[in-house]
């Protein structure tokens, strides 16, 4: 019996087809201009569905209203325009840009050029900082006698000027072992840094 | 320091936009018929089909429409109000059953009482979609000059009467 259920189940969903709400005008050419101008307004019962996929009964009523409408000869605007003047641009998926919907149409574009200018004035904060770190030709040279120092004599604590090695850049911290050792021995011995 | 002020900052203006976004009501949508005339409607009345209403009737009164419904629950908890309105006299309530059987209509009516001058059948629900109407209850205010004053979606509360719509009812009279 249970075996044979499956097979059953398995059937379901063919009688559970779904599809646009169906009230069918007897012209076939005004119910498709119907559908697609309906698609473009909104449910005012349902929140966010179209009023061409709605099945309430007000939809059914709009899109009645809509068909009538038509066959009296009014344009797509018109009858737009008329559902508006009755509901407010809420009917319309598409809100017009006017005064009280520029925040909704611009701002999305206003916040793009506020997140580029802090960006930007990030970017040349960096820069800076980086120009202002670069070294003289004989504080290069010092560095790099202090460096070769603590590379040769690693466990030797190094006492003075090792500060300067951390000028070198900045940004990233010294690599290889010579400059942690340094740093280090800096640390233990001056605690200003 | 700053660096901990700024996302506080701008973390408390999300948090004020999403407190009053969320306190919204998406149901309760501006209505466009606000100060302007409200539309010509011939209906047949309620009691007597063969008789009809229309706006030009209503010309040099200040009335209430409320739409409402014999299907429609919420219009139950507003009733009791509109019949104590309707025995202080202050203002006529007109009535108008929407998308309705008028034998449901006037059943319900029996059993709920009767707080309207007269009542109206729109029983396609035609002229309710003239008036811009989407939730069932709906009260508009209508002036001397036939247009519309105010428009209360849902149910009417104590507190909307006394504070918004009979105000403006012994504004628009005396005027």
């Amino acid at each position: 019996m249970k075996y044979l259920l499956i097979p059953l189940m398995c059937l379901l969903p063919f009688f559970a087809n779904a599809g646009e709400a169906t009230d069918m005008a007897a012209d076939p050419i005004l119910e498709k201009r119907m559908i697609v101008l309906a698609e473009k307004l909104r449910c005012l019962v349902c929140q966010n569905e179209s009023l061409a996929s709605s099945h309430s009964g007000l939809a059914e009523d709009l899109r009645r209203e809509v068909r009538e409408q038509m066959q009296k000869g009014m344009n797509d605007q018109e009858i737009i325009d008329y559902l508006v003047s009755r509901y407010g641009d809420f009917v319309l998926f598409d809100p017009p840009v006017k005064k009280t919907t520029w925040v909704l149409w611009y701002g999305p574009f206003a916040l793009l050029l506020i997140g580029l200018g802090v960006l930007v004035y990030q970017l040349r904060k960096r820069k800076n900082l980086i120009a202002e770190a670069e070294l003289s030709a004989e504080e290069t040279q010092r560095a790099a006698e202090l460096l070769n120092e603590t590379a040769e004599l690693p466990n030797q604590p190094n006492g003075h000027g090792g500060g300067h090695v951390r000028s070198l850049s900045p940004t990233s911290p010294p690599e290889g072992e010579s400059g942690d050792v340094s740093l280090r021995d800096v640390r233990v011995k001056e605690p200003r840094a | 320091m700053a660096r901990f002020i700024l996302p506080f900052v701008i973390f408390m203006i999300v948090a004020a936009f999403l407190f009053v976004g969320l306190g919204l009501n998406p149901r309760e949508l501006p209505s466009p018929l606000i100060d302007k005339p409200a539309p010509e409607f011939t209906l047949p009345q309620l009691y007597a089909p063969d008789k009809q209403l229309s706006l030009q009737d209503m010309k040099g009164k200040v009335w209430l429409l409320n739409v409402w419904a014999s299907w429609c629950t919420a219009c139950e908890q507003e009733h009791p109000l509109f019949m104590d309105l309707s025995r202080r006299n202050i203002v006529p309530i007109y009535g108008m059953d929407y998308k309705d059987k008028p034998e449901d209509g006037k059943a319900w009516l029996r059993r709920h009482g009767n707080p309207y001058t007269l009542i109206v059948s729109d029983a396609e629900g035609r002229v309710g979609i003239d008036y811009g109407v989407y939730g069932v209850p709906e009260t508009f205010l209508i002036d001397k000059q036939g247009i519309i004053r105010y428009k209360h979606i849902g149910v009417v509360k104590k507190s909307d009467l006394d504070e918004k719509i009979l105000p403006m009812v012994k504004e628009l009279q005396a005027k």
